[in-house]
């Protein structure tokens, strides 16, 4: 009996096996929802309220892929993953995007078989620490017990750091964010480190939140962006100019309020984001409409980050060198044409 | 598929399997059921590797040599983020062996104690070992954990408020810091004085055991004096050379001396007290499976309560308690792996968890992890299974 | 004793030799029962002292541990403004408003029921399988292992042909996922581990061998990192389609781990039965497999049901680990909870650990005192 269903199984194993390896796209289409990889629980990037419903900038970036593909926002799954099983989740293809402020690193392209589609935020690694510890600059932690999270970036940097300056530490090292904070807390350590935009959006969870402060260094260059696995360069397209059609609608004045309004614009440039001339959406496996859906659903790059990140959210962190090439920024897209 | 066929008439001795009707049917089976199995394996391995290569996941072992690049709290080998992978294996499985080694100690001894206090006529005492038992069996290990770590250790006051204990110890949130023992100039005498009582004693034991009717009290004494003499007068001679160096405060916290790490402190705890529990059932198991003749017997003979449990019942419980502690030890060794939940810095935390991470060699490193936590069992069931046997051995 | 390996040892390891006369007993102590109790804590020096120093710990551990608990606890605040008081003990008000969450997780809530009734089926199915004198307890197995997994996974899941919407996995929480992990795990282990057990006993070597392997490499490692390859590896193993589910894959693992301890179990059980069973049985003229449906698993099934119990308590303690892999369970609820910054106060940690404590405790003290209570039964009823 137990022979025959592990016969069936087997043979089951074998059919399905060959009908798989479509393209993403195709395959997003037939399923109808678009699975994407989130963070577990930050302010800003990716946050789960009581009832389920997420916000994030890195939330927003999926449901404007969602909105290109089916215009709908709500054909997006969520799942959230600890940044100890997000690669793996992307490898064995149960999501077919990760957008979970991932820095964006050589390794994780060449050795771990991934491409990065763009940046979403510039960011770099910093600290806080208690406000009565009376410290300047993190070249004064020397000696000091630092909290961190598990298979980060931020581990990696923080010991470069360190032997770079040939001083000494103590990583206190913990699987999720909110654990590392928690320890940050109650004292185990003098120093989280993480993000700076990480830090900002944990600090309002402390118990006390004015007595810490965010050191002026920041350590390293984290560019954040989503992922997609290599082999699909369809897939890779269509995430990669989905992030820029945002940043160019911004750039372009295309807003989701205007947006109607701006079908009637003259400019060539807007005509060519919102699909009235040229067939660029067709190129890349979707419609002639997909910018103007995701400007209409979702909006362009600054409304979402203001919204998620800036004046708009509690975490008011300002635009910085995430403003557009025009302010002074570093946010460049090329161009639809 | 024939079933626990313990029912079936044996096969007829003597003939050629496959002249045996029966016997032949059963070795088809057997082929149909190894090929099918083979199949599968083969199957799944070709899968995996395909859909490995696919997604560009590291398939061979060389990442093992790769620079690490993170660093690690608690190391029992020289360890720095220079060093590779393979070397932070290393460093994690001795730490799931340190953490272990106490706790299995610790462990034995207050389940020994537990166990021998429910037994004991004291009422207050057996009740109280019975109220331990009973929760700490029947609460979740990880949450006795979480419980250890987040509301006890982290409730401690920082550095600059440590409690003070005797002797140079001070506790807070940062852990338990202890003055470490410092070698002097002189140090190799005193370690040629230890050596040489540390014969003296094996010497005197030795003749004890032979002649133990003439040793008398002046002998004693002298044996004493052979045995503590020579390290007392080498510290005196070498100017003490072993000193205590107390941890100081200096910067963000304590600064040499021992220090053991609160992730370690709460791993140890909550392993230890929640094997404890069961060990202390498997003594009371083994204690009630003595006959109560026996020790009536004992009682009987004149021995002593205390006597009576050394020579008489301890003896034959041990029979029926080592091979069910094994499988308590083993336990512990394998609920080791919740350091994980605390930030221990053990081997499924630094391997299965920051070098999987850091690598995607996601397969490897579980094979590896897993393989590890099999042969110690493997080992530890072993050793017991010999020591079992020696005591089993001596029939009675 | 043989006492060949008597006259090899010398003399001086003779066990005890006493010197002179034993001292005379004192005469037995007086029947009543104060008297008892009084020659039993304080009889000689050595139990006063002890009991003297159980007393003493007690006496320092109960009134501070009823003050937190009971007397200066906070019952009712909106939120921890009142728990972090200087002197506050456990703030069972952070408990009474996140108990929802504690229970359903992120559940929608208009959707709850749909958890309630199959928390009630399954309550009431569990009784009727335990409740030894129950009628029809072969209908309540049938119902228990076949229908009910059906009918739960259709009611929490949701079927959108019967007006159920789907509720995703990813916002399944609390007690509920706790139960349902252990419940997956006992629902599939108990027949896997019955099949494994037959195994590991057949006369077919291949089918021992492959048994005995996998009982003893399930058992020879740590759960998590069963439950790791079950995350990291099933997806590898079968294509992306098939790819299952984030709650599904911890949940295989499970079923398949305590398979494993299921296994040793039930061989406990077949080897109880006396070979005069089998030789009746064959005495009888039954051929093997109708022997093991109607004699030998019928008697080894029930000699087995108080290690069966002992084994659902530690699936069920074990449920707790499952949190590893991002599953929201009771206990990572709690976790979830504390963190909260609107609750943020020195005793919440503790409060929320007491809670879930009591909870496991309950669950299998309860369990554990029903598997004593079979045993002495079956006991009797063997004498």
């Amino acid at each position: 009996m137990l022979k025959r269903n592990v016969l069936a199984l087997a043979a089951g194993l074998m059919l399905v096996a060959t009908l798989a390896h479509a393209g993403a796209l195709d395959q997003i289409k037939k399923r109808g929802t678009l699975a994407c990889g989130s963070n577990t629980g930050v302010a800003g990037f990716g946050l789960p309220d009581d009832k389920g419903h997420w916000t994030g900038l890195d939330v927003d970036f999926c449901r404007a892929v969602a909105a290109a593909i089916f215009d709908d926002v709500g054909k997006v799954k969520f799942i959230p993953l600890s940044s100890k099983d997000r690669f793996t989740a992307l490898q064995s293809g149960e999501v077919d995007i990760l957008a979970r402020n991932t820095t964006w690193t050589l390794s994780r392209e060449a050795g771990q078989g991934f491409l990065f589609t763009g940046i979403t935020y510039f960011d770099g690694q910093g600290f806080m620490v208690r406000k009565k510890l009376n410290l300047s600059s993190a070249l004064e932690l020397s000696g000091a017990s630092i909290c961190v999270q598990q298979g980060t970036t931020s581990e990696l940097n923080l010991a470069d750091f360190f032997r770079g300056n040939n001083m000494n530490y103590e990583p206190v090292v913990f699987a999720s964010a909110d654990e590392a904070r928690k320890a940050y807390d109650s004292g185990r350590c003098d120093a989280y480190t993480t993000d700076a935009s990480g830090l900002y959006a944990e600090r309002p969870k402390l118990a006390n939140p004015d007595d810490h402060v965010i050191l002026p260094e920041i350590i390293s260059k984290e560019p954040l962006g989503p992922l997609v696995r290599q082999g699909d360069d369809q897939w890779f397209n269509v995430v990669k100019w989905v992030g820029f059609a945002m940043l160019d609608a911004e750039e372009l004045g295309v807003t989701s309020k205007n947006v109607d309004e701006k079908l009637k614009s003259d400019r060539p440039e807007i005509k060519r984001l919102l699909g009235l001339e040229g067939n660029f959406g067709e190129a890349l496996g979707l419609t002639g409409d997909w910018a103007y859906r995701i400007v209409k659903r979702v909006g362009n790059y600054g409304e979402i980050f203001d919204r998620n990140l800036g004046e708009g959210s509690s975490l008011k962190i300002k635009r910085g060198i995430n403003s557009l090439w025009t302010k002074g920024g570093l946010q460049y897209a090329p161009p639809i044409r | 598929m024939a079933p626990a066929a313990a029912s079936s008439p044996p096969p007829a001795v003597g003939l050629a399997f496959w002249r045996d009707p029966q016997a032949l049917r059963i070795a088809v089976l057997q082929a149909v059921f190894l090929l099918g199995l083979g199949w599968l394996a083969v199957e799944a391995f070709i899968h995996v590797r395909a859909n490995m290569q696919a997604r560009g996941i590291p398939t061979g072992f060389g990442f093992l040599n790769d620079t690490a690049g993170f660093d690690i709290n608690q190391s029992l080998i020289s360890y720095s983020a220079t060093s590779t992978y393979g070397r932070a294996f290393l460093v994690g499985l001795l730490n799931t062996c340190l953490v272990s080694a106490i706790s299995l100690a610790l462990a034995t001894i207050v389940g020994f104690t537990v166990g021998i206090a429910r037994l004991s006529k004291n009422w207050a005492a057996a009740q109280l070992a019975t109220v331990y038992v009973e929760i700490l069996r029947n609460v979740p290990l990880l949450l006795q954990l979480l419980f250890w770590y987040n509301a006890v250790l982290k409730a401690l006051p920082g550095p600059r408020q440590s409690y003070a204990l005797p002797f140079g110890v001070f506790l807070n949130n940062r852990g338990l810091f202890a003055p470490e023992l410092a070698l002097g100039p002189g140090a190799p005498w005193l370690g040629a004085a230890l050596v040489a009582s540390a014969a003296a004693a094996i010497a005197a034991w030795w003749l004890s055991r032979r002649r133990r009717p003439a040793m008398n009290a002046s002998l004693r004494i002298g044996a004493a004096a052979l045995i503590l003499g020579p390290p007392v007068a080498a510290f005196l001679i070498a100017g003490a050379p072993l000193s205590l160096v107390p941890p100081e405060l200096k910067g963000f916290n304590f600064i040499g001396g021992v220090r053991l790490l609160p992730e370690f402190v709460a791993l140890v705890l909550g392993l230890s007290l929640y094997t404890a529990a069961f060990i202390a059932e498997v003594v009371r198991a083994g204690m009630q499976a003595v006959p109560r003749g026996q020790s009536e017997a004992a009682a009987a003979l004149g021995l002593s309560r205390l006597a009576a449990i050394r020579h008489v019942v301890a003896p034959q419980a041990m029979r029926v308690i080592i091979p069910l502690l094994t499988s308590q030890y083993l336990n512990l060794i394998k609920n080791s792996s919740l350091a994980v939940f605390v930030g221990y810095p053990d081997l499924v935390q630094v391997f299965a968890g920051t070098v999987l991470n850091q690598t995607g060699a996601a397969v490897q490193v579980i094979f590896i992890t897993m393989a590890v936590y099999l042969t110690v069992s493997l080992l530890a069931s072993l050793a017991m299974n010999l020591f079992n046997r020696r005591f089993a051995s001596i029939e009675r | 004793m043989p006492g060949a390996t008597q006259d090899r040892r010398p003399a001086s390891a003779q066990a005890f030799v006493r010197q002179g006369p034993a001292p005379a007993q004192p005469p037995p102590a007086s029947e009543s029962f104060a008297g008892g109790l009084r020659g039993n804590l304080f009889g000689d020096w050595r139990t006063s002292l002890a009991t003297l120093a159980v007393l003493t710990l007690v006496g320092l551990a109960l009134p501070s541990l009823l003050r937190f608990l009971i007397f200066d606890a906070v019952w009712s605040a909106p939120d921890g403004e009142l728990c972090r008081a200087p002197g506050a003990g456990a703030c069972w008000a952070f408990i009474a408003q996140k108990l929802p969450y504690f229970i359903y997780g992120s559940y929608p809530e208009s959707q709850r029921w749909r958890v309630d009734v199959t928390m009630f089926v399954g309550a009431v199915l569990i009784v009727w399988l335990l409740w030894l004198d129950a009628p029809a307890r072969r209908l309540a197995a049938f119902l228990f292992f076949v229908a009910y997994p059906l009918q739960g996974f259709i009611l929490l899941h949701g079927a959108p042909a019967l007006g159920l919407p789907r509720v995703e996995t990813h916002l399944w929480g609390g007690v509920f996922v706790s139960l349902l992990v252990a419940s997956v795990g006992m629902v599939f282990s108990l027949p896997l581990g019955i099949l494994l057990a037959l195994g590991r006993r057949s006369r077919l070597p291949a089918l021992k061998l492959a048994c005995t392997g996998f009982i003893e490499f399930v058992r020879g490692v740590p759960m998590i990192t069963v439950l790791f390859m079950a995350n990291t590896m099933l997806p590898l193993f079968v294509p992306e389609d098939l790819a299952p589910d984030r709650l599904a894959r911890p949940l295989i693992g499970v079923a398949l781990f305590a398979s494993a301890y299921m296994a040793e179990v039930v061989r406990g059980g077949l080897q109880a039965i006396p070979r005069g069973q089998f030789e009746g049985a064959a005495a009888l003229g039954l051929r093997p497999w109708p022997t093991l449906r109607l004699v030998v698993l019928p008697q080894a099934l029930r000699h087995v049901i108080p290690g069966v119990v002992n084994s659902f308590i530690s699936l069920f303690k074990d449920t707790t680990l499952v949190a590893i892999v991002g599953i929201f369970d009771f206990l990572k609820t709690i976790e979830a909870a504390r963190q909260d910054p609107a609750w943020a106060g020195p005793t919440i940690s503790a409060t929320g650990y007491i809670f879930a404590a009591l909870f496991y405790f309950a669950f299998c003290f309860g369990m554990s005192l029903y598997a004593r209570f079979v045993e002495r039964r079956l006991g009797s009823a063997a004498a």
